[in-house]
């Protein structure tokens, strides 16, 4: 679960570290106020979506059309118009879809004074099992293109998770405190060590998986500041932490994700024309790759877990039909425990509750497969049994491509 | 022989007396596996499909020499029961759960070093050796026993693969599902090494994902092992070439993150490795055939190293062969 750059300073802040003041806006009408309590004059107002580069992203509409979705501003009315612009607007950068996020927060914070920037993470090292703690003394800019251009720039110190602690020790900040050029006896190399130390301990406590400050600011007058702050936490670890899944910013997700997590479905929208409905995700991402290996392209990612109630494979078909793009559909599903003739009865009666919009093509193999497929082929409904893999996607892509035909010739209708 | 898990293995249950525990506990039985006790804190001294069950996993084993454990608790609870079996010295621990903490593992993974015991999981299918033992979810009668070792991530790709392998008449030493986490316990290297060692393995099927970077260490392990003579033959599929970056899809270690973590990157270093890559999920069974027909790549290896000559001939038999399997197919 992602968290907002203001919910991740906020966390911080608790924990001791410094970050800049700043406040949240949702609202346009109580930009003027919010930004009152800041110290300016230049102040800082950055949109709040979940996704990267929003500084070199680009607005789609609004008074910021063609500017990007971090300003620096001179003065309060300034600062207030900006959020004001940014409030309801569409971002689109590296990391957004196509069509951008709409901004519904925004947060404004007091400028730095700025003498170096610096990378701060901590995240998994699954090759190590290990936490591990990356650093480098160029901040600001991606660590990706960090590690292409100068992978030497990276200095990684892994946790040792049986210590007290999360893995502390005074030689991890030593050690980082070096190789980003910190004099080991100066001021800001104890800042450091006090701020690494937090964050170690906010890791553990609050079961993030991913912690990343970039910036993190080394300031004129020598002290340490995170500029921003990117937080993950770990889905599987919520249930002890109610107060962060409290966080959850529901607007960040597709409708359709929302949906389906009420179901219980693990559920990620593509750009391609064919839905699919596959129980575990492997076999899911396998079948995406035959869809487009048939000459097609999958319309979502959809594991619909072990137990495929006809409930469940209902809101799957409600689901994947929410998307207009969708031409056809694709279910496929290994019955091991889960029986096919169950599977069956619940994809009837699913497609007659629904009603079908669109051809659907199911394979079923596995326990009781036989007696699945008879049930579809004895239902009446336009269901097109497939019995190898491969034969599922052709059929699937073919019955996609005479849809998108028949849609074709029925606009073209129209418009004469 | 087959690995880890044969006739003699001695199964208790963690969480026997739940509904998950229940059910698969009885469809081991039904398959013959030794299961021999449950254990559920609170229920010592209670009786479950006929089994005795336990407040602690070292009373259980104490009294009824369980060699393996197989875990069905929920994720709160299931590291904790996890380390109770490490701490009780069981061999093989087989954890089902999904959706256990990463700081969670990465204390078991600590708790496992040095310890005498397997964990394999969490959040997998579990280990079969066709015909002897069934610890886990996987469908019984899918398998079928043979020479092909089997070590996937995934669960019902698992069994989509097995499945092939059957049809096709080849059957399996022993199919291991290593899970869908990002830490966890056995994994591709372990696993192969386990088969490369096993008289009764004599290919081995490898069905990865996107993300991490086991599949390009295990590639490599293979290589080493053919050019050093020990070698077998082997068939890989990756899943994932048409994720889209940075998304998870469902499993939380199938994400793309770097370079190395893509399905083409793990693709061309099997390659490399002499596997027979299947680049169509449907294809699993055929690679694995090709696979066995092939050889070791070792003997190609040096066949390259030779002279450029011997490779220029091999080559375009070869691909006339892969035309012919696969004519009518439309391919990328």
């Amino acid at each position: 679960m992602k968290l907002h750059e203001y919910q991740a300073k906020k966390l911080l802040r608790a924990e001791g570290v410094r970050v800049p003041d700043g406040v949240v806006v949702s609202r346009p009408e109580r930009a003027e106020a919010a930004v009152a309590k800041l110290k300016g004059p230049t102040l800082v107002v950055k949109a709040q979506i979940h996704a990267g580069g929003r500084g070199k992203g680009k607005f789609l509409d609004g008074a910021r059309r063609g500017k990007g979705g971090v300003a620096v501003v001179k003065g309060h009315a300034e600062a207030a118009d900006t959020a004001r612009q940014m409030l309801g607007a569409t971002l689109r950068t590296l990391q957004t879809s196509e069509n951008g996020q709409t901004v519904r927060k925004v947060w404004i914070e007091e400028a730095s004074r700025i003498a170096r920037e610096l990378y701060l993470s901590i995240l998994l090292d699954r090759a190590r099992s290990r936490l591990v703690i990356v650093a480098a003394a160029e901040g600001g800019m991606g660590i990706e293109e960090l590690a292409a251009e100068k992978p030497d720039a990276i200095l990684r110190v892994a946790l040792e998770p049986a210590l007290p602690g999360g893995g502390w020790s005074l030689y991890v900040a030593r050690r980082l405190a070096l190789g980003l050029g910190f004099p080991i006896r100066s001021a800001t190399a104890a800042d450091f060590a006090a701020l690494l130390r937090a964050l170690v301990a906010l890791v553990q406590k609050r079961d993030l998986s991913l912690l990343e400050l970039n910036p993190l600011a080394v300031l004129e007058d020598g002290t340490l500041a995170a500029l921003d702050a990117k937080v993950q936490a770990d889905d599987s670890a919520l249930f002890r932490h109610p107060d962060l899944a409290r966080l959850e910013d529901p607007h960040e997700m597709a409708a359709a994700e929302r949906e389906a997590r009420i179901h219980d479905l693990s559920y990620v929208k593509l750009d391609g024309e064919i839905g699919c409905m596959v129980n575990g995700a492997g076999l899911a991402m396998a079948t995406m790759d035959l869809i487009s290996l048939a000459g097609g392209e999958p319309a979502n990612f959809l594991d619909v877990g072990g137990g495929a109630s006809q409930e469940k494979v209902e809101a799957a078909f409600r689901i994947i039909l929410r998307d207009r793009a969708v031409k056809a559909i694709l279910i496929n599903i290994f019955g091991g425990i889960m029986r096919c003739d169950v599977i069956a009865e619940g994809v009837v009666a699913a497609a007659r509750a629904r009603g079908l919009r669109v051809p659907l093509v199911v394979r079923l193999e596995g326990t009781k497969a036989e007696e699945g497929r008879r049930i579809l082929a004895s239902s009446g409904l336009a269901i097109t049994p497939a019995e190898g893999l491969h034969e599922a996607a052709v059929l699937a892509v073919e019955a996609s491509r005479s849809a998108k035909a028949r849609a074709g010739r029925g606009s073209a209708g129209r418009t004469r | 022989m087959s690995v880890l898990v044969d006739k003699r293995t001695r199964v208790l249950c963690q969480g026997l007396t739940g509904a998950q525990g229940r059910f698969h506990g009885e469809q081991a039985l039904a398959y013959g596996t030794k299961l021999v006790a449950g254990v559920t804190p609170g229920k010592g001294g209670a009786e479950c499909l006929g089994l005795p069950v336990f407040d602690g996993v070292a009373e259980a084993v104490a009294a009824t020499r369980a060699t393996a454990s197989v875990i069905y608790v929920p994720p709160p609870a299931a590291a904790d029961a996890i380390l109770e079996s490490v701490d009780a010295g069981v061999g093989l621990i087989v954890c089902i759960t999904e959706g256990i903490p990463i700081l969670d593992m990465l204390r078991v993974k600590r708790a496992l070093t040095g310890s005498g015991s397997i964990l394999i999981g969490p959040n997998c299918p579990g280990i079969i050796t066709p015909g002897a033992c069934k610890i886990g979810i996987m469908p019984g009668p899918i398998h079928k026993r043979g020479p092909i070792g089997v070590v996937s991530r995934s669960g019902t790709l698992t069994y989509e693969g097995v499945w092939q392998l059957t049809q096709s008449g080849l059957g399996q030493s022993t199919c291991i599902g290593i899970g869908g986490d990002p830490v966890h316990g056995l994994g591709f290297c372990e696993s192969l090494e386990l088969f490369l060692g096993d008289d009764e393995t004599e290919g081995i099927l490898l069905i990865g994902e996107i993300g991490g970077h086991e599949e390009l260490e295990a590639a490599r392990l293979l290589r080493d092992a053919a050019r050093a003579g020990r070698g077998k033959p082997f068939a890989a599929f990756i899943a994932g070439r048409t994720a889209p970056p940075g998304r998870r899809m469902g499993h939380a270690g199938a994400v793309i993150g770097g370079a190395e973590e893509t399905a083409g990157a793990k693709i061309d270093a099997l390659r490399r490795a002499g596997a027979s890559v299947a680049l169509s999920p449907a294809d699993l069974g055929l690679a694995m055939r090709k696979a066995l027909e092939r050889g070791v790549s070792s003997r190609r290896s040096r066949a390259v190293k030779v002279k450029v000559k011997a490779k220029t001939k091999a080559k375009p038999k070869a691909k006339a062969k892969t035309k012919k399997a696969r004519s009518g197919r439309p391919r990328r």
